[in-house]
């Protein structure tokens, strides 16, 4: 096992099932001979050629489009766009045409892929490149939606993500590229889509989060357990469908729950898991559900560590929601 | 056929067969022997019969829209050379990539009437399970695509599927359908971008029928035409035609076989006319003068065909009229049937949005399973 972090691992898992899949191609831009901005795909285009490692032109409705012909025909597209910001151009293609083929022609035709891109902030890039557009896909019938935040778990989510028979948005948490380091086995392993894990057990509070955010809200429970607060910290790792049944099983047992994620607040993530977590444990929550999330603004470029809901914001919202009395 | 692209003005209905573009129907009825794809008498009369039966089709759908026994439907009413014909010209390995006006092309490939039928009034034996809206079908096993609303998406799609098949070694060529309307749209653009740089074998063919909605072609492009758009990108443009069946047949199965030869795209606008609405939801006399319907009707591409038919003693009136009667029996059996048939059943609506139901779509489906429509639907 070799220590990694989440872009080798993967840059591992796309070059091991392109070696396994031959009807595996990666598109986007400047995916092939530099390996793309943040270095993903590097090696790629030097092992499998320009027909499976394609630098398109810079249109992102393009890369989609001639991503759902390829997928259409049988194969295994896994498009990249550059940052999640940049998504827009494609959004009809996702929307209207990756997210509906299956529906619509009746299972005709399937649409599997993999759109993999960069997303989060904290990395001094501005509104433009560190948006987090979860939800709008999320709200997208026919979409599956990964976000891992470690090594690990983003080699096994991606294989399942390349396997499954429907497309699958993978968020890769920019922020933590290279900042989060981890074993990573050799050999094919996948981690199933639709499984949160529980990275931290605890009683007195539930925290929901991924990606990025997840190691803000360990710190945090780190923090508030000096204070007698015993949190558990769910690491959703898929979006969509989202593993409903652990967050109720954690939610039976602690009572609370705060949900952090840096997308805003309005129509978030956040509004659907605190929705789900009413409808279905209503009588054993002891406390409001809370969010901690991104404010309702453009995302800020000098202030971005005032705007992100970092650990100096989780700490007291699990405080004040484990300490609560009605 | 030509390389080069020609700019040449859009067109008048006078001037829709000029010197300078293919054509091979004549006003006699005689053939231009240097466009004609000399197709076997049998082929010809093939192509002929398509397009009656596409326009007995259309007039009897849009009938059944005015009783309100079906709720849309978009027709091609004088346009069925150019589907037709572009249809006619891909050969049996290849594929089509619907706009939402090419029914004809679907019947042609053999999509079975009955089917086509089954999917206007959504019924259980519709292909999509009454998940779309009437002419809006998907025909996999015939080699055809899956028609959606949005303008322009199926273009990038088509240069997708082209290159895929490519790039696995095999000859086949993919063409895909767009009105001059979508040439203004990105995917328009992007497509013919991606194309041109990935050299995919695909044809893009642009029915310029004159009207998007009630927009006229010349408010969509300052361009001398819509095939000039290809010079950008290195794709060749020729228009053709597109009321001629059998000079759009010759044009298209050129770029077809220059295609499958590694030749790369070829962008055809094709000429003609949308002589009815833009579907059953429009009515065309709030924009547009009824003289110009009229001149444009003595293009129709019907009769040019069966003038010339007629002209070498191929086809008679007799004949002519013989064969609308079996399309309108056929149709009429097709709707009889069509009408008898259930609703897809409830539990179907949560059925393929994904492979395997998610814990969220079983609890919707049993929700409205278990809810207070559940028991009077059939």
């Amino acid at each position: 096992m070799a220590e990694m972090n989440l872009v080798q691992a993967i840059n591992g898992a796309l070059a091991s099932e392109m070696r396994q899949n031959n009807d595996v191609v990666v598109l986007g831009e400047d995916v092939g001979k530099v390996g793309g901005v943040f270095r993903v795909t590097q090696g790629l285009y030097d092992e499998f050629g320009e027909n499976r490692v394609i630098d398109t032109p810079l249109a992102e409705g393009g890369i989609i489009g001639t991503a759902v012909g390829m997928a259409l025909y049988g194969l295994r597209p896994v498009p990249e766009i550059q940052f999640a910001d940049f998504i827009f151009p494609a959004f009809d293609q996702i929307v209207s045409e990756v997210a509906k083929f299956r529906y619509r022609s009746g299972g005709e035709y399937t649409c599997p892929m993999v759109i993999r891109t960069p997303v989060g902030g904290g990395i001094r890039g501005g509104h433009y490149h560190s948006q987090s557009p979860e939800s709008l896909f999320i709200h997208t019938a026919g979409l599956k939606v990964v976000c891992p935040s470690n090594p690990y778990d983003a080699k096994g989510l991606l294989l399942s993500a390349i396997r499954d028979d429907d497309p699958v948005l993978f968020f890769e948490p920019k922020r933590v590229y290279r900042a989060v380091k981890a074993e990573v086995p050799e050999e094919d392993y996948t981690i199933p889509i639709g499984k949160a894990k529980v990275v931290r057990e605890g009683n007195d509070v539930t925290v929901v989060a991924w990606g990025a955010m997840l190691f803000e809200a360990l710190a945090s429970a780190t923090e508030v357990a000096e204070q007698g607060v015993d949190a558990e910290v769910i690491d959703l790792r898929t979006l969509w469908p989202v593993d409903i049944d652990s967050i109720v099983e954690s939610v039976k047992k602690t009572g609370r729950l705060v949900i952090v994620h840096e997308a805003p607040k309005a129509c978030g993530f956040g509004a659907e898991l605190l929705s789900l977590a009413v409808e279905k444990c209503f009588v054993h929550l002891e406390a409001p559900p809370v969010r901690v999330t991104g404010w309702d603004t453009p995302f800020p470029y000098t202030l971005e560590m005032e705007y992100l809901p970092l650990q100096h914001r989780i700490t007291p919202a699990l405080l004040e929601t484990a300490q609560y009395v009605p | 056929m030509q390389t080069q692209t020609q700019v040449v003005p859009i067109r008048t209905p006078e001037q829709s067969s000029g010197d300078d573009i293919p054509t091979v129907l004549q006003p006699d009825g005689t053939l231009n022997e240097a466009h004609d794809p000399k197709l076997e008498l049998s082929e010809v009369l093939d192509l002929y019969k398509a397009m009656v039966r596409t326009r007995v089709i259309d007039g009897q759908l849009e009938r059944l829209q005015r009783q309100g026994r079906i709720g849309f439907h978009i027709g091609s009413l004088g346009e069925e050379a150019c589907i037709i014909g572009s249809a006619a010209a891909m050969r049996e390995q290849d594929w089509i990539f619907p706009c939402y006006r090419e029914f004809g092309a679907l019947l042609w490939r053999g999509f079975p009437l009955q089917s086509y039928v089954d999917n206007m009034y959504g019924n259980v034996d519709d292909v999509v399970q009454g998940r779309q809206m009437p002419d809006h079908y998907t025909g996999r096993p015939y080699r055809f695509g899956s028609v959606s609303s949005p303008i322009g998406t199926q273009i990038t799609q088509a240069v997708g599927f082209s290159w895929a098949a490519m790039s696995k070694g095999s000859d086949e060529v993919s063409s895909v359908y767009f009105g001059e309307g979508a040439t203004s749209s990105s995917e328009f653009h992007t497509g013919l971008n991606f194309g041109g740089v990935m050299n995919s074998p695909t044809i893009f063919l642009c029915r310029n029928n004159r009207w998007a909605i009630s927009v006229p072609s010349e408010k969509q492009t300052a361009s001398e035409s819509f095939a000039a758009k290809g010079i950008a990108y290195g794709v060749p443009g020729v228009q053709v035609d597109g009321n001629d069946v059998l000079a759009t047949y010759k044009v298209v199965r050129e770029a077809v076989e220059k295609a499958a030869k590694g030749g790369g795209p070829t962008l055809i606008e094709m000429l003609t006319y949308r002589v009815g609405g833009h579907s059953t939801s429009d009515d065309p006399r709030a924009y547009r003068v009824q003289d110009e319907v009229e001149r444009w009707r003595k293009t129709d591409p019907i009769l040019r065909m069966k003038l010339h038919l007629e002209k070498i003693d191929a086809w008679n009136e007799e004949q002519d009229e013989a064969f609308k009667k079996e399309c309108e029996a056929e149709l009429k059996a097709c709707i009889k049937a069509a009408e008898a048939k259930e609703k897809p059943p409830l539990e179907t609506m949560f059925d393929g949005v994904f492979a395997e139901k998610p814990w969220h779509l079983e609890e919707q489906q049993a929700e409205l399973l278990s809810g207070p429509r559940a028991k009077d639907h059939h």
